[in-house]
């Protein structure tokens, strides 16, 4: 309780020190080059002089707070991952080159290339399904709801609802995990799901498009309501029937949204790491990279070097959806 | 828009959906049914199965010697199996573990020591010796039972108390609250700079913020780990404070904060900055007056996303805040539930369901502001 007493107080201090702060800069800003009630050439300069500072007073307390927390530890990562594992001794490309001998840092790799190709997809997949289905039934809000809903669930709360799911018991006992049981009943003998190697892979999927689909459906409903009506209408006075207006008219219009989805999605996927933590622990062959590089982190005191080395592979992955990103917020820039 | 309302594809539809919307829901539906059962019956039996009657192998252990009690020359222990649940049917039992239902309610078995038990149906048992039984552990008696369902809050009272999801509750909203508040007014202003004032490098600074929006958490660890323990050295104060988890929160969450608050800002009318411009107000003024309140959907839909990904986050609770037992929050200790209690499920479900009951209360109440901020905070594409 006093803990959260402090928290509130520190909440309050800092939205203070916000206020103050930027009520504070202005008002000396304007102290020392007054133009209300000024007149003539030192009015205009002053205005002109304010003008250029006051951006910056806007901005500072951002660019140093991103500057510190993503700008700087970017640059520090590489740096690191041309160290030792204390960062003291430049070890040139020795973390990289254990990296591509090493049989678990591949196999993360591997791993990842799975999440990447099915997670994006799968969800972006049902998003549009059920984008489409919903946007055709009265009670499609409701149902649009209860999906989006494991949206808010933590990736670790999500991990304990779907190992409930997985849960096995020894043939013969009575199952409590609803995918055995179903096995089961339809005359199979259960599995313990999470050690059997690759297959694992896409149990742990499961639980990221679960989570993911609710975002891709919210996304692409907006976009499928964005269609103009009259290409539709066009399209039902040619002829032509459900199944073709969906594919041939109403996709080819929301490509770009599905690309925004696609790519998001591949992103989170990128930096999967509480599912794996929770469920296998990188178990059972299905290591991911996000939770090598934490691994390795804290492994035998800390390997700063070889964690590193990871992040930035990671880094590299999303460089290319990075720029893509910037190139097309840039396009939209220009139409304003 | 594609079938008419009448066409028999409306039904393939509705089931469609219906069963879309039950593969989505019955997961979290099983695991809140099952923090709610009876923890015998939830080892036993599925979720699936909560309202009907189960039948359990259980264990009692019975009263030692302390309680018998002499009765004609004989010495009795009795008691009941099933004391505690209101009914139920002892179908068979045993006095051991290799063979826990030898015998019919009803029935009589010789135990070793020259006593007899008799156990019926109804769960009264008498254990009858004609000499006075010693020691004080009580035999213990193997029966199946046939239990009705049984809906409790003990799960969730036990957690609470004795696993610490009270503390990491308390925890978590002490990362959460401050974590969504103090990073708004920093990027209302930084966003309101890069939509509506004019400077050399405005561009790029975009450029810069649309970037680091992917930028992976990943990448900052470790350089931030080594920055929080050479400033904890050097101020002599503990690396990992909530102080340094607020402002780590803070510096990931702006971009997207910015970002959101940015295109929201640009896109609100020229006309009022301009005319309110023209009556003497400086930037200052037109912000706090006009565009902060004007923002307020924008600003919503930031805090209940920072607010939903603080509480719901892992990793950097982890690394900043650490492991150690008072520190965790609610999603670490979950984990070293996952990993210290994997076949307690009565813990795990309860305990998983008071770690999403927040966030799950934000997403119903709040939905509409986190779907716009859904929808403007993506990049848009093409």
């Amino acid at each position: 309780m006093q803990q959260l007493l402090f928290a509130v107080t520190t909440m309050a201090a800092g939205v203070l020190a916000c206020v103050a702060y930027f009520y504070g800069t202005n008002w000396i800003l304007d102290r020392i080059f007054p133009s209300k009630g000024l007149t003539g050439k030192v009015a205009s300069r002053n205005l002109r002089i304010t003008n250029t500072i006051r951006p910056w007073l806007f901005l500072g307390p951002a660019m140093v707070s991103l500057t510190i927390y993503l700008i700087y530890p970017v640059i520090e990562s590489v740096w690191l991952s041309f160290h030792d594992k204390s960062g003291q001794t430049f070890v040139g490309i020795s973390n990289f080159k254990w990296m591509i001998n090493d049989g678990e840092f591949r196999q993360s790799i591997y791993n990842n290339f799975l999440w990447l190709l099915v997670v994006p997809a799968a969800a972006t997949f049902f998003g549009l399904i059920i984008a489409a289905l919903t946007d055709r039934i009265w009670w499609g809000n409701i149902a649009k709801t209860l999906i989006f809903m494991p949206m808010a669930i933590s990736f670790v709360g999500a991990s304990v609802i779907w190992k409930f799911i997985y849960d096995f018991r020894p043939e013969g006992s009575e199952q409590i995990g609803l995918l055995n049981a179903l096995v089961v009943a339809f005359g199979g003998s259960p599995e313990a799901w999470m050690t059997l190697p690759f297959w694992n892979n896409f149990f742990l999927m499961v639980i990221l498009i679960w989570i993911q689909t609710g975002f891709a459906m919210v996304i692409l409903s907006a976009a499928l309501r964005g269609i103009p009506e009259e290409t539709i209408e066009a399209a039902v006075i040619d002829g032509a029937n459900g199944l073709q207006i969906f594919f041939k008219i109403m996709i080819p219009q929301i490509w770009g949204t599905i690309a925004v989805v696609w790519t998001t999605i591949t992103i989170l996927v990128l930096k999967v790491f509480d599912i794996v933590l929770a469920m296998t622990n990188g178990q059972w062959q299905s290591q991911v990279l996000a939770n090598l590089m934490f691994d390795w982190m804290f492994r035998g005191g800390g390997d700063f070097g070889r964690g590193a080395a990871i992040a930035v592979v990671i880094m590299v992955l999303v460089i290319p959806i990075m720029i893509w990103n910037i190139r097309n917020a840039a396009k939209e820039m220009e139409g304003r | 828009m594609i079938a008419s309302a009448r066409s028999p594809l409306v039904w393939v539809v509705h089931l469609s959906v219906i069963l879309l919307v039950l593969l989505w829901t019955l997961p979290t539906a099983g695991l809140l049914i099952s923090s709610l059962r009876d923890k015998d019956q939830l080892a036993v039996s599925g979720w699936w199965t909560a309202l009907s009657t189960s039948t359990q192998s259980l264990v009692y252990r019975a009263p030692g010697a302390e309680k018998q009690v002499e009765k004609d020359g004989k010495f009795v222990i009795s008691g009941n199996l099933l004391e505690g649940q209101s009914t139920g049917q002892v179908s068979a039992f045993g006095f051991n573990s290799r063979e826990p239902a030898t015998f019919q309610p009803g029935q009589t078995a010789d135990l070793s020591d020259g006593a007899k038990l008799t156990v019926q149906a109804d769960g009264t048992f008498e254990i009858v010796s004609d000499k006075a039984m010693e020691g004080t552990r009580g035999q213990r008696i193997f029966y199946t039972a046939a239990v009705p369902p049984r809906f409790t809050i003990d799960n969730y009272i036990e957690v609470m108390r004795a696993e610490g999801i009270g503390a990491s509750f308390i925890n978590s909203l002490t990362v959460a609250i401050p974590s969504t508040i103090i990073p708004i007014l920093v990027a209302a202003f930084a966003a309101y700079a890069l939509a509506w004032m004019k400077f050399p490098g405005r561009a790029i600074l975009i450029a810069v913020v649309v970037g680091l929006l992917v930028v992976p958490l990943q990448m900052s660890l470790i350089p931030l780990l080594k920055l929080y323990n050479g400033v904890g050295a050097f101020l002599g104060v503990p690396a990992k404070t909530y102080v340094g988890i607020w402002l780590a929160h803070m510096g990931f969450g702006l971009p997207l904060a910015i970002y959101l608050l940015r295109n929201y800002m640009a896109g609100l009318p020229r006309e009022i900055m301009e005319s309110a411009r023209v009556d003497g107000a400086s930037d200052f003024d037109i912000f706090v007056k006009i565009i902060l309140p004007l923002s307020f959907p924008a600003l919503a839909s930031f805090a209940i996303f920072q607010f939903l990904w603080t509480w719901n986050d892992l990793l950097v609770a982890m690394v900043f805040l650490g492991t150690g037992n008072d520190s965790l929050v609610l999603t670490g200790r979950l984990v070293n539930l996952l990993g210290s209690r994997g076949g307690n499920w009565e813990i795990l479900t309860a305990s998983a369901f008071i770690t999403i009951i927040v966030p799950l209360i934000v997403f119903f109440s709040l939905q509409r502001y986190l779907v716009r901020g859904l929808l403007a905070g993506s990049v848009k594409g093409g």
